[in-house]
């Protein structure tokens, strides 16, 4: 309940859990390929419009404004390696509906494991709690919604047996021990994720997504002259099994070598304010932190962000542009729809350096009286949904890498980090690199490694002074966390400049 | 489900896994009940309700091994998953350290009740609860012009679960908490500085019901004016329910998995003296109503109260079986239960007197520790001591080091334990710590 933390965890993969080659456990879609329709999530889910419109008036049943369904089945499986064999598989089987009623910015949340009729509607009468005007709701006609198709498959994970996806983590073990001698240690994984959704709720909206998800991945353990480094190297996708090649395998494999061999002649920066330049991708957790979570609309809302009274102002230069995207094809932070059932938009957080729009949800978009973008994100069936990220990036800005660094006398350039926090109210922002390079006179010089750098959101934002035009997405398996709830998220940056934040180091 | 239906279905489960092909397994069953209500500008904001069930089952098939869990617990469907999991096993490779623990090892019964658990969970009326919300939100609501928001929420959530295994293990747990959280946030400057607070206990009883929305406003409204300061060396408090964040890597570095996976900087270390002789500590399962208190761990093994760093020395590192084998080392645990300080004198106004010139951390922000070398670079907040007293408070500077090096430099090990905690940390004053801020 630590609220005022908001995580940003790259997770390490080997601990997660996932497994097999379970195909879905419901008897009715035992290995039948669920086919792209509201019928077959009906279907699968084993419930009508019906049962569904009978638990929607159970949910309306005291006076609440607005209730939905969200349906949720999903299959998550992985396979890792250690000390040279793929020999532990783990599997997660989550089923069951969320309920939530909603009395204007007041929820009722409540969920249920068993689909039945009277377990749903035990969990309806308990959301239908946070409204207390009993009333008869008149259910309103099916509207069935097409979802739209950011991510369509070709092989399906719960197709694919362990015996398909052995080879490819065993590749990554021997890629990188043949890759460098001082390697001494390897793991290595595959997981993949497999999610049925049916969303219904009181205004009639019928809809569906199949979410597909799978990350691949490994830890590098070296070692020379009894100094022991560990990097790590991964992608994740919203992708099917044909996502799985040698290429992507070796750029797993090569990331990782590289990543861990330069922290053998790594050192600390002086400690202190200094230009900290951001390498192009992975840097956009720059943008997560210091304005994506501040940007979210339940802060601003309730007043409690830094950014609260900043709406159409000026907050950046004129060349940045930011963008929150949930429309990016096989990207891991794309939705087909949010899990409140709307469309999902490219959203302009900051366009030509003004504060555009906030990350909304429900709530916040009636509350604003605006759209809602697409936002409203939850971690299962078994939370409720809250604006969150999907991809956030910056677009490309007029200057070049060489111009950037060229202005920089003593900072440092970083382009590897593990994790990132955020105070929302006080805009403190931080992240944590993993490796980067000194900046001495316009070049790099000295490798740097595990350094925290913590700055202020709005004025980074506005101490962005430079934009290259190298922009590039950031496909490593992004976790956001946020209220105890883990979302997938992406994010993206060109090369920029940032007029000084504090750096971590040594004062000697 | 009671704990006979949870027992049956475990028997149940390991008994189809050993007929279709396993030959070692463990199951354990656990469900929990658990409401939440939060209060904004005098209503409910949120009301939410959960009750949940899960399954997991660990295989052992042929030499190799995996490990499943579902929230589908229809026999039919338990059936087709397990002969499924089985199957899938089969195409791992072998691995010769993966067995069941050894039997001896196991609980096998008569430890005394650790109360962990309030029996009277159900009987508490739900308006009451709902009015413990109120109540702390009305500690703060209406009470400070530079407010801008306040919510406060009650929680509770019961845990129960059931584990076997096919070498004899039987046994069962449950635990109960109840807790009000408060979170305020006010206007200073541009900031809107967030305080929060937190009460919890086994016992409803003891929950102390007062406070918490008093606590967080005061936390919050102190925190008006935050500023870096210059970048230096110099001591460093931290406050005790914040010491955890730096005492995580050194426990970390005592696990099995990341030993033998060399990514500790404790390996080969047994028996040395690896940080300062003022850090004592003692792994104790055994405290009655403690936190983190228990009578067999995850694997069925009995708990033993263990010393882990006497006067510095490395005494214990926490290995479950399957790394034990690996590193052909006896088991102990693979997990802490709860962690004891030996404490010293002072209270932590004691210690802030103590300090001429030092920084008082009470929150970390963001921030990692290097697991194979113990370099570590934190963002933190707090306040500025000059002359034994805190006189202005400090927030977006980093501190950093190595976690060695700052355990070996301890001045001062507070008294004030934070018992809210498994991990019962005090208030540590550390000598020197770098800085980064202005």
């Amino acid at each position: 309940m630590n609220v005022d933390r908001r995580s940003f965890i790259k997770t390490s993969g080997m601990f997660a859990a996932g497994g097999v080659m379970l195909p879905t456990f419901l008897q009715s879609c035992h290995n039948e390929q669920i086919s792209a329709n509201v019928k077959s999530y009906l279907d699968h889910f084993e419930v009508s419009a019906e049962m569904l419109q009978k638990v929607i008036a159970a949910a309306m049943s005291k006076g609440g404004h607005y209730a939905d369904l969200y349906f949720e089945h999903k299959i998550t499986n992985s396979i890792s390696l250690e000390d040279g064999k793929v020999n532990r598989a783990y599997s997660n089987v989550d089923f069951g509906v969320g309920i939530r009623v909603l009395k204007g910015d007041q929820t009722g949340f409540a969920y249920s494991e068993n689909i039945s009729m009277e377990d749903m509607l035990k969990a309806a009468k308990l959301a239908a709690n946070i409204a207390d005007q009993p009333t008869d709701f008149t259910p309103v006609g099916i509207n069935e919604k097409a979802p739209a198709d950011f991510y369509r498959i070709s092989k399906q994970w719960t197709d694919i047996t362990i015996q398909d996806k052995v080879p490819f983590v065993q590749k990554i073990n021997d890629k990188v021990f043949s890759l460098d001698e001082k390697v001494s240690k390897v793991n290595a994984f595959l997981g993949d994720e497999t999610s049925y959704v049916l969303f219904y709720n009181s205004e009639g909206r019928l809809t569906y997504d199949y979410r597909p998800m799978m990350r691949l991945g490994a830890v590098c353990v070296m070692e020379k002259d009894g100094q022991i480094e560990n990097s790590y190297a991964a992608r994740s996708f919203r992708s099917g099994f044909e996502v799985m090649t040698d290429q992507l395998v070796d750029e797993i494999a090569n990331e990782a070598i590289e990543k861990t061999n330069i922290l053998f002649e790594a050192g600390k920066p002086k400690a202190g304010e200094m230009p900290v330049v951001l390498g192009a991708g992975g840097s956009g957790i720059l943008l997560h932190e210091a304005i994506g979570h501040t940007f979210e609309a339940d802060f601003n809302r309730k007043g409690t962000s830094i950014f609260s009274d900043k709406f159409g102002k000026k907050v950046a230069e004129n060349f940045i542009n930011i963008i929150d995207d949930g429309t990016l094809p096989y990207d891991r932070g794309a939705i087909n729809i949010d899990d409140e059932g709307n469309d999902v938009q490219k959203t302009y957080l900051v366009k030509d350096g003004i504060l555009n729009s906030y990350i909304h949800d429900r709530i916040s978009a009636q509350y604003y009286g605006v759209e809602p973008t697409g936002n409203g994100r939850r971690e299962s069936f078994r939370h409720m949904p809250l604006p969150r990220m999907r991809s956030t990036y910056m677009e490309n800005g007029p200057h070049t890498v060489d111009d950037i660094l060229s202005q920089v006398d003593y900072g440092v350039y970083v382009d590897n980090f593990s994790n990132g926090e955020v105070k929302i109210g006080a805009g403190d922002f931080t992240f944590f690199v993993k490796s980067g390079y000194i900046i001495e006179k316009g070049k790099l010089t000295r490798p740097i490694k595990d350094i925290n750098i913590v700055g202020n959101g709005p004025q980074a934002l506005a101490d962005i002074t430079m934009a290259a035009n190298d922009y590039k997405n950031d496909s490593g398996t992004w976790t956001c966390g946020k209220d105890g709830q883990s979302v997938p998220v992406t994010l993206g940056l060109p090369t920029v400049l940032v007029k000084k934040m504090t750096v971590g180091g040594t004062n000697a | 489900m009671t704990k006979e239906e949870k027992y049956n279905l475990a028997k149940w489960a390991m008994n189809h896994a050993l007929e279709n092909g396993a030959q070692q397994v463990s199951v354990t069953i656990a469900n929990s009940v658990s409401s939440s209500v939060e209060v904004r500008e005098q209503k409910i904001d949120k009301l939410e309700q959960a009750i949940q069930s899960g399954l997991s089952i660990r295989l052992f098939v042929d030499g190799r091994y995996s490990a499943h869990s579902t929230s589908r617990l229809k026999k039919e469907e338990l059936a087709h998953f397990i002969e499924e999991a089985i199957a899938g096993t089969r195409f791992l490779s072998e691995d010769e350290f993966r067995t069941l623990p050894d039997p001896e090892l196991y609980y096998k019964g008569g430890g005394e009740n650790l109360e962990l658990l309030d029996t009277d969970f159900e009987k508490i009326d739900p308006q009451e609860k709902i009015k413990l919300a109120f109540d702390a939100e009305s500690e703060v609501f209406g009470k400070d012009e530079r407010l801008i928001s306040v919510s406060a929420s009650y929680y509770d959530s019961k845990n129960e679960r059931v584990m076997v295994t096919s070498n004899g293990f039987e046994g069962d747990s449950a635990n109960s908490v109840f807790g009000i959280y408060t979170s305020v946030s006010v206007k200073g400057g541009d900031a809107r500085p967030e305080g929060g607070w937190n009460e919890s206990a086994i016992q409803y009883a003891n929950l102390k019901k007062e406070g918490a929305g008093s606590i967080a406003l005061e936390k919050a409204l102190s925190k008006i004016g935050q500023q870096k300061i210059k970048s230096g060396t110099m001591p460093m408090i931290v406050e005790n329910r914040q010491v955890g964040r730096l005492f995580g890597p050194l426990i970390n570095a005592l696990s099995g998995a990341e030993i033998q996976q060399k990514n500790s900087f404790l390996i080969d270390k047994l028996n040395e003296k690896v940080v300062s002789e003022k850090l004592t500590l003692t792994d104790d399962p055994f405290i009655l109503g403690g936190r983190g208190s228990r009578l067999f761990d995850g694997e069925g093994l009995a708990t033993q109260k263990r010393t882990i760093f006497d006067k510095g020395v490395l005494k214990t590192y926490y290995i479950d079986t399957y790394y034990g084998k690996k590193l052909e080392m006896a088991p102990t645990s693979g997990s802490t239960t709860n962690l004891v300080f030996e404490t010293g004198d002072k209270d932590l106004q004691g210690l802030i007197a103590s300090v001429e010139k030092g920084i008082f951390v009470t929150g970390f922000n963001g921030g990692n520790s290097n697991g194979t070398s113990g370099d570590f670079s934190y963002g933190i907040e707090g306040f500025l001591i000059e002359n034994g007293k805190i006189t202005k408070p400090v927030a977006e500077m980093n501190i950093t080091g190595n976690m060695l090096q700052l355990w070996s430099g301890i001045g001062e090990i507070g008294k004030d334990v934070n018992l809210n905690s498994s991990w019962r940390t005090p208030s540590i004053l550390f000598e020197q710590v770098d800085f980064s801020g202005l």
